[in-house]
This record gives C-alpha cells, structure tokens and sequence, in this order.
C-alpha cells in the first residue's frame, strides 16, 4: 500500500509532461504550417509521430513475463486503468462515425450515446469486480472454472465456446478498426488503402507484440489523451463560433431552438421542395424500370451499347468515349442484379426526396404506428448495445488489471467518466456541424463551394463521401441537394468550421489513435483467448512460461495478419459491423456471465446450451431479417432492425440456461465454494 | 442494492425513451427534455450510480473486514 501512491505520483508525472510535449509539438507544426508546409506533409508528419510514439512506448514496456504480458502485472491504478479502458472502448466507430450518425439520424441516433454509456453499469454492478477477485487471466478462465463440466471437470467443452465466442466477436469487431486506419492513413498520407492497412497494423504488432496488456495499457493511455484532446478542439472551436461559449455540451442547448427554426424555414423552402419534386421523379423513374424487368433491362443495355457505339461514330472526345465505355461496363449483369441496384436507387432517391427531420424531436413519424416502430427499434439497439457492452472480452479483460476488487469498481468509474468527456460532446458537434452546414452552406453560391467539399468527393470517386450537385439548375445551394457519408463529419470538421489544417491532422490522428487503441486491446484478446485458453489450458498444459508467452505473441501476429486481410476486402461500414458484434457478444456471453456469478444452480449443461442459443438465435435473426445477408425485412420480428437481433439472443440464452440447468443435476460443491468466494467481501 | 440501483439504471435508460413524446413538451434551460436525457442525462446518472456503488460496496467491504477482525473465529 505504501508503494502505491508514488508509483500513481510518478505516472501521473509522466503523462503530464507527455501532455506538455504534445501541446508544444502541435504549436510547433501550426507555426510550420504559417511558414508554408505543404498540406500533404503535415498529415504525414501527424502520422508518423504519432506512430512512433506508440513504438516507443511499445518498445519501453516490452515483457516477457506472464502475468505482465497478461494482465500487466495487476498494479494499474485505477484512473489510469480507467483512461486506457476509455481508450479501448473509444473505437473508430465512435471517433469517426458516431457523430456523424447522429448529424444525420438525428433524436435515433442518441441510442448509441445512452447504449455504449449505460452498459458500464452493467458492468460495474454485475460483472467486473467478481471477474477481478477471480483473478485470472481471461474470461474462458471464469467460465471454465465457474461451470466445470467435462473430461475431469476442468470445463474443456464451456471454455472451447467462450473462447469461439470471445474470438468471432472480437474479430469482427476488430476488422472494422483495421478498415478504419486504412481509411485515415489513405485519406492523410496519400497511399493506397491497402498499404494504410498495413501501416496501421506495423504500428499495432510493435505495441502488443513486445509487451502485451502492459505496453498496451500505457500506450492507450496516450492515446485517449491524443483522442480527446483531438476531439475536444474542433468541437469547442465550433462551439465558440455559433454559441459564444467553448464548452460545447452546455453550449448547445441554446443552439437547438435555432436549429428547430431553421429546419423549419428549410422545410417549408419552395426552392428546397422543387429539388425534392426531382428526386421523387427519379425514384419513380427507378420504380418503373423495375416494374418493366427484364424489357426495362434489355432496353437499358441497349442503349448503353448504342450510346458507345455512337461515340465512337462521331469522334467524340477520349472522355466522352470513357464515359460511356464506363456507362456500358457498370451495366447491370443480370436481371435479379438490375432489380437490385434499381430498387436501392430509389430508395436512396425517396430518402433524399424527404423533407429535412427535426433533429431534436423523439421519434418523428407519419402515423402513430411509424412513430411506436421508431421507439421499439431506439429500445432494441440500446438493449443490444448495453448488453453487448457488459460481455466484450477486451473490456472485462481490463477488469483483471487493477490491484484490487475496489479498484476494479472505481476503475469502471474512471473509465466511464474518461468515455463522457467524449460522448457528451459527441451530440454537441453534431448540432453544431449541422447548424453550421444549414446556415452557412445551405443558400450559398455554387461558384463559392468551400474547398473541402470538392476535397472530400474526390477521395472515393466511386462512392463520394460528400455530393452537391445544383439539381433544380438555380446556381443556390439547397439543403436537398447536398449529401454527406456519416463517416466524414468528424474528420472534415475542422474544416467546415474554418480552422487550420493542422487541427485536421489532429483529428486524424485522434481518430487513428482512438482505431489502434481498440484494436490493440481486441487483438490482444484473440490471441490471449488461443494461447492461454486453448494452447496452454487445453493442449499443452505443461508448457513453460516462456512458450506460452512466445506462442501468445506469433498467434497475435497470424490473427492481425488475418483481420488485415479481411479488412482489406472492404466489408459493410463501420457503424453496422461494430453493431453485429456487441449483438452477438450480448446473447452469447453476457447470460452466462451474470448467472454464473449470481446463481447458483448454473450449471455447465445450462451454460453450453445457453451459449448455443444465444449464439444461433442472434445469428438466425440477423441472417433473416437483414437484406445484406440475404434475407428480406418483411421476415422481422415486431419490425426489429436486424442490427438490434441481441434484443431476442439474450432473453433467448437466458431462458436456455435456466431451463435447461434445472433440468440436469446440480453444480457440485466446487462452483457453490467458487460463487460464495467471489462474492465475499474482501 | 445493486437490484435497486439496476431498477434507477432501468428506469432512466429505458423510461425516458418510452415516454420521450410525452416529456418532449417540458424543457430543461433550452432543452427539450428527452433530447437532454437521451444526450446527456441517461449517461450522468449512470456515471453517478457506479460511483455510488464503488463507494457504498467499500464501505460494505470495511465494515465486513473490521467485523472479521472482531471475531477471528468467522
């Protein structure tokens, strides 16, 4: 006990001086940029450095010792262990996507601030400090030794399917934070998204390579302090600008009845409704050539064949050619292929046809009916995202980390603060970017576009992230006319609100740090759960220290080698694979947890069974309801977003456990000695 | 105790959205007040309720340890 605090004194000493070396290095390249460093440099240099830093400390903390590499020697004191949490669980999806989802989705998208917030109460009350007096190493470990169960009772089956539990969920999880770097080091260095992937992964590997959980605890904690300091600026410049006051979440309320108003004013906007009417029309096109399948497709093919064939004709220009070349080539394939691709352009065509919704109005919605379908599926997605929150293994891995049970539970204390001084400002800049896009880009001149708008379209040509096109031909731009991805909102605020580049690079590399510090926490997960759970507890129990850590770390390589791969194969956005995985970590993982730390007649039957019905129930739902994954949304349940399909998993591996436990024989003394221990005060 | 703070948890997370159309009509300073809840609201109490309980549970904990030094035979 007497150690302690000086240990805390002399951290808390080097992350304040770190914080002085930052602040002093984001001065000295905003000066750089006064005297004319070309843009492009500036990126680089955010990345590197930043990169490096996590080397470094990855190389400073390197270990080789077990209960180092595992847990980080249990003796991180609980603010610190708070703020790497807070990293951890700051994803990319968070950082990048999240604000813009709620930029764009309005009251709805507020689900993810109450879900990803109010699961750590969960958390708190339910499961971390019972894992911390455990005091292992993974959370196969709890299960296997809570449940028992076969050859010897030493739990082999329930830790085989914590552990695939524990693996596809972080792997999905971690794929998304892989295509997010790849997405910040293409967009800021200028390389291939390919070759960012693999930038980003060198810089993971160093970390969690060389000293697993304790390298990777004290890189998060620079990095969270990189990622609010990122976070924090543009949003309080913002803030500043359009309230007068630079603390955006207590600014913004006297914002939002001038936004009301505004929209409104947009609504109702004869010039707004003209580019409306044309994007009806449009969508109606899209409907009848649908109806009119497979004439409608023959005939488009035609055309487009003619149109080629007549460009060539008259010698019209190499671009012209191209582009009907191109015309000919994006051709739908097939029939089934054509109704597809029509039927999502009008429906993207009626979205965009809509009137703007208010953004502060809960649920808004035509009918009764449309406004109760909206709420159901607000209530899923925080049920999912709650439940998910309490069963990801690269959070409650951190439960392991602190000294002390009561650390464990002021721990999840810090950590949710450290996440709240994100989150609160995460509705704030949504507000604010939206106020700032409705009244100062919304009625401007087509001939005075701010640049980031053209710098922005250009980086994917295929899908733009950001389109403005004059539709109804008056020179104005109107709010319909414009359109921005959610992934963007974050990294191009700085410069919609007008600020120096190098706030930019800031950003991006708050968004990298908040992407490398999740997937360094998920990888290190993966790997943990194959080389202690299976290799050490499962194969090859007598295997040394040094082996098991040295195996630990070549199946961390295969398993990053892997999710890059993967990553690279540019899957669904981030927002809904993040959304899949806490579904699927919730209906699995979180039944068995919480009833195996709170009731006793738990047993291992119930645990396998319940896992199982949480696991297929979730992925049933999911590959029914979700037209992504070929199935239609007419199949779903009470109108259930696919994405919410952990509202029925979890209640599903609930029920299972229960039925199923009562109706083999009771736990032996062993798991009741373990759950009285557990949940002894200390 | 953990079931009571899990019905506050409950009732703040879950509540509020349920009948956010109705509380939509009364305003916090500027806001409407499902807005605040659903932004801020539900997450402050949840950060207050872990806080409660770490500082409830090591009471709890002290009060069982100076109880056990009483009585070392328990």
């Amino acid at each position: 006990m007497s150690g302690k605090p000086s240990y805390f004194g002399k951290l808390s000493r080097y992350y304040l001086w770190y914080t002085g070396s930052f602040a002093l290095f984001l001065v000295a390249v905003a000066l750089l940029e006064q005297e004319g460093m070309p843009r492009l440099w500036i990126g680089h240099l955010f990345m590197f450095a930043t990169i490096a830093l996590y080397a470094t400390i990855g190389v400073i903390c390197r270990t080789a010792n077990v209960t180092e590499y595992y847990v980080a020697g249990r003796r991180v004191p609980a603010m610190f262990n708070g703020m790497a949490t807070a990293a951890d669980w700051i994803s990319a999806a968070s950082f990048i996507s999240l604000a813009g989802g709620l930029y764009l989705q309005g009251f709805d998208g507020l689900a993810f601030i109450m879900g990803w917030t109010g699961g750590f109460v969960l958390v708190a009350l339910l499961i971390a400090p019972y894992l911390r007096k455990f005091a292992q190493y993974t959370i196969p470990d709890f299960l296997a030794a809570r449940y028992g169960g076969g050859a010897g009772g030493r739990g082999a089956p329930v830790r085989a399917m914590a552990v695939g539990a524990t693996i596809i969920v972080s792997f999905t999880y971690v794929v998304a934070q892989i295509y997010a770097v790849g997405l910040i080091a293409s967009r800021f260095t200028g390389v291939d998204f390919s070759v960012g992937i693999f930038l980003g992964l060198a810089s993971i590997l160093v970390c969690s390579f060389l000293g697993g959980m304790r390298a990777i605890t004290w890189t998060q904690v620079a990095q969270y302090i990189i990622l609010l300091v990122a976070f924090l600026i543009p949003t309080m410049w913002l803030s500043a600008k359009h309230a007068d006051n630079p603390l955006p979440a207590v600014a913004y309320g006297s914002l939002l009845p001038k936004l009301a108003e505004r929209e409104a004013q947009l609504a109702r906007d004869p010039r707004e409704e003209e580019v409306r009417a044309e994007f009806r029309r449009r969508a109606a096109d899209d409907a009848a050539r649908v109806a009119g399948l497979p004439a409608s497709w023959e005939a488009g093919k035609l055309e487009a064949q003619r149109q080629l064939a007549a460009a060539r004709a008259r010698n019209a220009s190499l671009t012209e050619v191209r582009q009907a070349e191109r015309a000919l080539a994006t051709y739908p394939n097939s029939v089934p292929d054509a109704r597809a691709l029509w039927l999502e352009r009008r429906d993207a065509n009626l979205a965009r046809a809509r009137p703007p919704e208010p953004h502060a109005t809960p649920f808004p919605g035509a009918t009764k009916e449309e406004s109760d379908a909206r709420r159901n599926n607000f209530l899923a997605v925080v049920f999912c995202l709650m439940f998910g929150t309490a069963a990801l293994p690269h959070i409650l891995m951190r439960a392991y980390t602190t000294p002390s049970v009561h650390e464990t539970r002021v721990s999840v204390f810090w950590a949710l603060f450290f996440i709240l001084l994100v989150y609160l400002t995460i509705p704030a800049l949504a507000v604010l970017a939206k106020y700032d896009i409705y009244t100062s880009l919304v009625g401007s001149d087509f001939s005075a576009l701010p640049t980031w708008i053209s710098y922005w379209a250009n980086v994917d040509k295929a899908n733009p992230l950001v389109s403005v096109a004059d539709i109804n031909g008056d020179g104005i731009v109107q709010l319909a006319e414009f359109a921005i991805d959610a992934d963007v909102l974050v990294l191009a605020t700085p410069e919609i609100g007008g600020l120096p580049y190098v706030i930019a690079g800031l950003v991006a590399a708050g968004g990298l740090a908040a992407a490398l510090s999740t997937a360094d926490g998920l990888l290190l997960a993966i790997s943990n759960a194959l080389s202690h759970d299976v290799y050490y507890k499962m194969v090859n129990p007598g295997a040394s220290t040094q082996k098991r850590v040295t195996i630990s770390k070549l199946l961390l390589l295969g398993v990053a080698f892997i999710a890059a791969y993967v990553a690279s194969q540019k899957p669904a956005d981030i927002l809904s694979l993040v959304a899949a995985a806490f579904s699927l970590a919730g209906s699995t993982l979180f039944p068995v947890l919480v009833l195996g730390v709170f009731w006793k007649r738990a047993n291992h039957h119930g645990a396998i069974a319940g896992m199982v019905a949480g696991f297929a129930v979730c992925l049933y739902y999911m590959l029914r309801a979700s037209p992504m994954l070929g199935g239609s949304s007419v199949d779903a349940w009470f109108g259930i977003l696919p994405m919410a399909a952990g509202v029925f998993g979890v209640p599903a591996g609930l029920a299972t456990i229960v039925v199923v436990s009562l109706l083999t024989p009771a736990p032996g003394r062993n798991s009741n000695g373990m759950v009285d221990y557990i949940r002894a005060p200390e | 105790m953990t079931a009571l703070l899990l019905v506050v948890w409950l009732a703040t997370g879950f509540g509020t959205v349920f009948f956010a159309r109705e509380l939509s009509r009364f305003t916090l300073f500027d806001w409407p007040l499902s807005f605040y809840m659903a932004a801020q609201g539900a997450s402050l109490v949840s950060l207050a309720l872990i806080g409660f309980y770490a500082w409830r549970m090591r009471t709890l904990d002290r009060a069982a340890q100076a109880a056990a030094q009483q009585e070392p035979s328990s």
